[in-house]
């Protein structure tokens, strides 16, 4: 009775002072998330005082099994309904502000409504809304399974999974009203970073703690790249953000480095985000659920190694490409080309332990589209990290920077290889996570699939072909020696390719939502009666030697 | 799971290494050859390239390297030459008076493209590309519709020295006052002048209204938009007997220019472009269908309060 009642008393207390910072706030949109900030308190003292079963309530509501005794699976099965709710508002904003470019009257002469308020909307839903749950949801299901443990602190592990809802919802209202602190990937303001960062430190205790109770003696590849995402994270999180607010009751803060030095800062931070969150978190659910999937032995355990040490040595230093030609010091974008270009085979190894552990299984590409998936994931993670080295590349970054082309980069390494590899383990944990025999339907994963990859290929071409046209307009010189193209020429002539990337995005919207159907069907215990997907077909009438027929 | 249970993979012949995780086994498959040696030669490279360009930074500045080259001073060579390679053109250019420049088509054709580079850079962002003009906001450079002049020294002024900046002496200004915000003429009055100037332009019959507007005109109008309303170059007062219509011509708009008007602002690009590149953005600005031939009345008499 006590500890309730002292639980209670906490989050009273703390809903009190979330109210009363509303109401000395500086600005709105401080008072509008501190309002947020209370709710939220309110709803875990009213959650606390009832004593309620809601785990309860939640398993009735989802249909998830109750906890077998196996492992702690509650928090994957929040986390893969998260990842796809989150996946639709994300891919949403990302067809709409596609829309936007094409035709800005969709700007919709509103402030909330304008691309430089939904573009992070977009960003942030996808990368660290969708990813950031998929990484989160799949870290625990790998970690324990790898480990043959129980996950550690199980309910901090709880306090991860709705706290880093609550920062995701903090964020993306944020935005909407304009908070920013106008650093890419990074814009929520000061007080949001502080509270990922308590977030943060109490997923990594859970993945630590899971990791040192484990009954194996070996710590598996999949769980040294989840280690090193949440650690490098971690680090990048709180150094790219450091700065200094203007009122601990406002929104705004100014940041710690001024200049290029915050710049290069920003750009350590940025690439890096790519590097351990979309590179080494996904290898991560890779390294688990492609050998899972396909039932066979990871193809070497020795490339293993070497190509995670060499990958999280060198990402670190190829920020500074992102700067090539800028008031960066010449010795700094050397460094970060460099290292970029040797980035090039460790990034690989990846892809080759990958597609290579279908050695011996490579029938399942034409019989299983999950594992078609996850084939086509490491396809353009092979390829997206080609290109990346490429484009650091002076010589070709002096074209490509500023231009479509690093748009059409970043998304045939996001919607092929994250958005694949998530949709291939989020296929592989629902029929487990709620003891259905399959999926609802395998032909419909099939039809994902296919949209999802003519989706891709039509985004990728279309912003190569429009990136590598604006970065030849702008620097086309007439024989005269005079610039020939106006900028605005070149918005122009960019309309068309515009049009078929959203229409590309349109398709990988709309496989995506036959996913959420399928998800939803298999939630709900249906199975869809149809043809095995693995049938060959066999016509035993025509099977039988031509008999010649005599002419009459 | 103790100890290594290394075993032959049936498919491939390879060994395991003996882990086993939530039956997840590795091969013990030895590094591919050609992933090593790429990745050696992408190292080797880098060793190169760090001794060749500038890489190590050290106590007060970083390592030049062996080649010497830096990007301020590529930037500077690649501008020298393209400097070298048109100066014989920028030189005639500059030795040469803009008057003179037509009869000499060569030089002229050369300021013109000169021209249409800086403008695409620094004036379509207004003007449109080609100079179209933006409806209702900025004036098309394609007629023979001046506001302030439209022969060669005339332009080159206004490039000069800009519309309406205040912290400029030099600059075309010139107000026109806010008949309705400022009460000078009551919304019958502004009715009826609007009535005048749509029938001046032969877009309305005369009228009643008109009529009252005519002597509305005379009073109000007429010294700078002259007496017919055939505009005034002085102070850039637009034609009014035209259809050419920079905020638009009809009633309502009209009515909100008398009430309220707009008195556009161009900036100065004296102190930012060099006289040559000045000199060519006016005779791309001539050549773009409205030049007129003949000197201007000289500019330089405008008082020092900017006022005629």
């Amino acid at each position: 009775m006590d500890t309730l009642v002292a639980k209670a008393g906490g989050w009273l207390g703390l809903a009190l002072i979330a109210l009363v910072m509303a109401a000395v706030a500086v600005d709105a949109p401080f008072a509008v998330h501190m309002i947020i900030v209370a709710l939220a308190a309110l709803l875990m003292l009213w959650a606390t005082v009832s004593r309620a079963d809601y785990e309860a309530i939640a398993r009735g509501l989802l249909k998830m099994p109750g906890d077998q005794g196996l492992y702690d699976d509650g928090p994957v099965r929040w986390g893969v309904v998260a990842t796809l709710f989150w996946g639709i508002a994300g891919m949403a904003a990302g067809l709409f502000i596609a829309l936007q470019l094409a035709f800005p009257a969709l700007n919709l002469n509103l402030e909330y409504t304008t691309f430089g308020r939904l573009r992070p909307l977009h960003t942030s839903a996808v990368i660290f809304a969708f990813g950031g749950n998929a990484l989160i949801a799949t870290s625990f299901y790998v970690v324990q399974r790898t480990c043959r443990a129980r996950l550690a602190f199980p309910s901090l592990a709880r306090f991860v999974f709705w706290g880093y809802q609550l920062f995701i919802v903090l964020a993306a209202t944020g935005y909407l009203m304009g908070v920013t602190e106008a650093k890419e990937y990074a814009e929520p303001e000061w007080y949001v970073d502080l509270w990922l960062t308590i977030v943060w430190v109490a997923y990594l205790a859970v993945f630590v703690g899971t990791i040192v109770k484990r009954r194996e003696p070996h710590i598996y590849v999949a769980n040294w790249f989840y280690l090193s995402f949440i650690v490098t994270i971690a680090m990048l999180h709180i150094v790219n953000n450091l700065s200094i607010p203007a009122s601990i009751v406002g929104s705004k803060s100014y940041a710690a480095f001024a200049g290029v030095q915050d710049a290069l800062t920003q750009w350590w931070y940025g690439h890096n985000a790519v590097g351990f969150f979309l590179t080494a978190g996904f290898l991560a659910m890779m390294y688990y659920f492609v050998p899972k999937q396909a039932e066979r032995p990871v193809y070497s355990y020795r490339l293993s190694i070497i190509h995670f040490w060499s990958l999280i040595f060198l990402y670190i230093w190829a920020g500074p490409h992102h700067l090539h030609y800028t008031a960066l010091p010449d010795w700094a974008q050397t460094l970060g080309m460099v290292f970029s270009v040797i980035l090039w085979m460790p990034s690989w190894g990846g892809m080759i332990n990958g597609l290579m552990t279908l050695n011996g299984a490579w029938d399942k590409i034409r019989t299983d589209p999950i594992i078609r998936m996850m084939v086509m994931a490491l396809a353009f993670y092979g390829m997206s990290t080609f290109e990346g080295p490429m484009m650091s590349i002076k010589w070709v970054n002096s074209m490509s920077h500023y231009t479509d082309w690093t748009i059409g980069h970043v998304h045939s390494g996001a919607l092929g290889w994250n958005g694949m590899i998530t949709f291939a383990c989020v296929y592989y944990l629902v029929p487990r996570l709620w003891g259905r025999p399959r999926l609802y339907s395998l032909r419909m994963v099939n039809w994902h699939f296919w949209l999802a990859t003519v989706g891709i290929v039509f985004y990728a071409a279309s912003m190569w072909v429009a990136g590598i046209m604006q970065g030849l307009m702008w620097r086309e010189y007439g024989a005269d020696g005079y610039l020939v193209y106006s900028f605005a020429e070149s918005v122009a002539a960019m309309h068309p390719m515009y049009l078929i990337r959203a229409a590309g995005g349109a398709m990988y919207l709309a496989g995506f939502l036959i996913m959420i159907v399928n998800v939803w069907a298999t939630l709900a215990g249906k199975i869809r009666t149809e043809k095995p997907m693995a049938e060959t077909p066999y016509n035993a009438a025509a099977d039988r030697p031509l008999v010649p027929v005599p002419a009459e | 799971m103790a100890d290594l249970k290394q075993r032959i993979d049936e498919a491939t012949g390879t060994s395991t290494v003996g882990h086993e995780w939530d039956g997840v086994e590795e091969l013990n498959t030895p590094l591919p050859r050609w992933w090593l040696w790429t990745f050696y030669a992408t190292i080797v490279w880098g060793l190169a390239y760090v001794v060749l360009y500038p890489a190590w930074p050290m106590v007060s500045s970083a390592t030049e390297g062996v080649l010497g080259w830096s990007s301020r001073g590529d930037l500077a060579k690649e501008m020298a030459a393209d400097a070298k390679r048109r100066a014989p053109t920028v030189n005639a250019i500059a030795a040469t008076a803009l008057a003179d420049l037509p009869a000499k088509p060569e030089l002229m054709q050369a300021a013109v493209q000169g021209g249409g580079a800086a403008f695409r850079v620094h004036c379509v962002q207004c003007h449109g590309a080609g100079g179209a003009g933006v409806r209702n906001l900025y004036p098309s450079l394609t007629d023979d519709d001046w506001l302030w002049g439209g022969d060669l020294a005339s332009i080159e002024y206004t490039v000069t020295h800009g519309i309406r900046n205040p912290d400029h002496k030099a600059t075309r200004t010139s107000l026109m006052p806010a008949f309705g915000r400022d009460g000078i003429l009551d919304a019958r009055q502004i009715g009826d002048v609007v009535s005048f100037v749509r029938t001046i332009s032969k877009q309305e019959r005369p009228s009643a209204a008109s009529a009252r507007g005519a002597a509305l005109f005379g009073a109000n109008c007429a010294v700078c938009h002259g007496a017919g309303g055939e505009g005034g170059r002085q102070v850039g007062a637009p034609k009014l007997t035209d259809a050419i219509w920079l905020y638009g011509g009809d009633r309502d708009s009209l009515t909100a220019t008398v009430n309220q008007p707009r008195n556009g602002v161009m900036p100065r690009w004296g102190g930012r472009l060099d006289p040559v590149t000045i000199k060519m953005l006016s005779a791309y600005v001539y050549s773009l269908g409205g030049g007129e031939k003949g000197l201007a009345p000289p500019v330089g008499e405008q008082g020092a309060d900017g006022q005629p």
